[in-house]
């Protein structure tokens, strides 16, 4: 084993960005009780230019040190220091930067530091998600991210919905939880080991093999697949997406998305090589189903929340097909997952900042009450559109290389069908996503005459999440390229 | 001390599945919120059972650290679980989860 070579004080870097979201979330509580209500709102500025600078300090201090800790099993081997866990945790610190920048006018938490705090250790949580590498750590993260989303779900407590949504993820959430629990413990059980990048080797010497070995996999995929949302474990999605409140609606559908793709990607790399045709063919199935269903029935929906819960779904399925072909293509489809992920949060974000502000000033969540949006406030519309081009995969913006290299590397691993069920999903998804955007600009309504109020840090995300998005979409064969090197390295 | 009599490991694995099974039931079959919720700490209930007997079959101490994660986590869980079912009382005066319909579509 190669984790006792690092020296515990230099590895201590490779988690300085939990540590300082640990300090964050202090500092922040401590805010909250010295300063009046009044002043609470910067809480959130606060926040969220913290965590871009954590972000930046990421990039700065651990990126070179890498030479060092690269690829190494740190902490006990609790946690491996990897482009994987690097190029995922800036995805969910920016996540949770712009997550903070657009709950500052949100009634009933904008103003209170336990909302930022929460919201800070749903980061932390997320960002040791995609480091993981010991089945301990698999679940503490998690359960670290997720049990801090559940209060955040139902945060609102005077709101029913929110309220509603709140019990429906937590329940939902710990039954997947306790059923990944035990296939992780069955893992033990036949391995012997905790380290992802042992299990591999334990189960190939053991004496138990086949049925059970497959059933404990079995079980902790049936817990992943509810975290991204795959069909059949989606059903919790489209409630408490509507429920929560939007910006954490945002987060849960970018950074617990990402995250546990990380993990995803991590665990099939390293667990399963032993288990190939059947998880394939599994995960294929699975992508299909889940795109297929999560565009036909997001057709169908008149609020705006519920529509991109759908939509969240079927991006899901999408992702689905990097992962699939990694199995014959490696760094490709590696590379695939990486570059959507990334896009997907800066779109997702961006939507439903725009569907907040939206619904805010109009009190409605419907699709409907958009109308006139291009009059009213034409930035916003501007920004909505690209959004929900990028989730369309039109050009220029980055969803459509997005789907593009998804597609690419579905083709190169001999999964042609999945590739040609996924273009055909995606003319039937352009359906509803061009239809908000008829809604916005050809659609009238009798208050085009009041724009719709945008607070700073709105304007901040909106900058961000619009440019990110354009900006792939113009220079993302250079990202891809550099996410491609990543990828290639990190097969072994 | 040894104990006079050892059970064998299977027998606790076997034990562990039981438990599980009779939790994931309890999930699907059960309507009331708190119900729902002991029966998902069954579940992880098993896994820790299934943990403490593959770390003694193992002679490895991972697995008991492992159960006192868990146990701190399910602990985290209880206290935002019960808050919540409280907060979902409070606007509707039932924990019946076939009431939770606010949304539809």
């Amino acid at each position: 084993m190669d984790f006792q070579t690092v020296d515990w004080t230099v590895s201590l870097l490779a988690i300085l960005p939990e540590i300082l979201l640990t300090v964050l979330v202090v500092v922040i509580l401590i805010l909250d009780a010295l300063w009046p209500e009044s002043r609470r709102r910067q809480l959130g500025i606060i926040s969220g230019v913290a965590m871009l600078g954590i972000l930046a300090a990421m990039l700065i201090f651990v990126a070179p040190l890498q030479g060092e800790l690269r690829d190494q099993l740190l902490l006990g081997g609790m946690i491996r220091h990897d482009v994987l866990t690097q190029i995922f945790r800036a995805m969910i610190l920016l996540a949770g930067a712009l997550t903070c920048f657009i709950s500052v006018d949100l009634p009933g938490a904008g103003r209170q530091g336990g909302y930022y705090a929460l919201v800070a250790v749903a980061t932390l949580g997320a960002g040791l998600m995609s480091a993981a590498a010991d089945l301990i750590m698999v679940f503490i993260a998690l359960e670290t991210t997720s049990i801090s989303l559940y209060m955040l779900a139902g945060f609102l407590r005077g709101d029913e919905r929110s309220a509603e949504s709140g019990v429906k993820y937590f329940l939902f959430g710990a039954f997947a939880s306790a059923v990944a629990l035990y296939g992780l413990s069955l893992l033990y059980g036949f391995s012997g080991q905790t380290n992802i990048y042992l299990i591999a080797d334990g189960l190939a010497s053991g004496s138990i093999g086949g049925l059970p070995v497959l059933v404990a996999l079995m079980l902790v995929v049936v817990g992943f697949g509810f975290k991204i949302s795959a069909v059949p474990f989606h059903f919790w999605t489209p409630d408490v997406y509507e429920g929560a409140p939007t910006p954490i609606t945002a987060f849960i559908s970018v950074a617990s998305k990402a995250a546990s793709f990380a993990l995803l990607l991590r665990f099939f790399m390293a667990v399963f090589p032993g288990y190939d045709e059947v998880w394939v063919n599994l995960l294929a199935v699975s992508s299909v189903v889940t795109m297929t269903l999560g565009n036909v029935v997001a057709l169908w929906q008149k609020n705006i929340k519920r529509m991109l819960a759908y939509s969240s779904i079927a991006q899901a399925g999408y992702t689905l097909i990097g992962v699939v072909a990694i199995s014959a293509q490696g760094g490709a489809g590696m590379a695939a997952v990486i570059f959507y992920m990334a896009m997907y949060t800066l779109t997702n974000i961006g939507a439903f900042t725009v569907a907040f502000l939206v619904s805010r000033a109009t009190g409605s969540e419907a699709i409907a009450d958009m109308a006139g949006l291009s009059r009213r406030s034409p930035a916003l519309a501007l920004a909505m559109t690209v959004a929900l081009l990028s989730l369309g995969g039109i050009p220029p913006a980055a969803g459509f290389f997005g789907k593009f290299f998804l597609f690419n590397a579905a083709v190169d691993a001999g999964f042609v069908w999945l590739a040609l069920v996924a273009v055909i999903n995606a003319i039937i998804a352009l359906y509803y996503y061009l239809m908000v955007i008829k809604v916005m600009y050809v659609d009238r309504s009798a208050d085009e005459a009041q724009p719709i109020p945008v607070g700073r840090t709105y304007g901040w995300a909106l900058i961000i999440t619009t440019l990110g998005v354009i900006f792939l979409g113009i220079v993302a064969s250079p990202v891809y390229n550099w996410a491609l090197a990543a990828g290639q390295e990190l097969l072994f | 001390m040894q104990p006079t009599v050892f059970v064998p490991t299977d027998l606790y694995v076997m034990l562990s599945a039981v438990l599980f099974v009779m939790g994931v039931l309890g999930v699907l079959i059960r309507r009331n919120a708190i119900l729902v919720f002991m029966s998902v700490e069954l579940m992880l209930n098993a896994g820790n059972l299934a943990l403490v007997a593959f770390a003694r079959q193992w002679g490895l101490a991972n697995g008991q650290v492992f159960v006192f994660f868990v146990m701190t986590v399910a602990a985290a869980e209880v206290a935002v679980g019960l808050a919540l079912i409280v907060a979902i009382f409070r606007t509707k005066r039932s924990i019946d989860i076939d009431d939770l319909h606010e949304m539809k579509g």
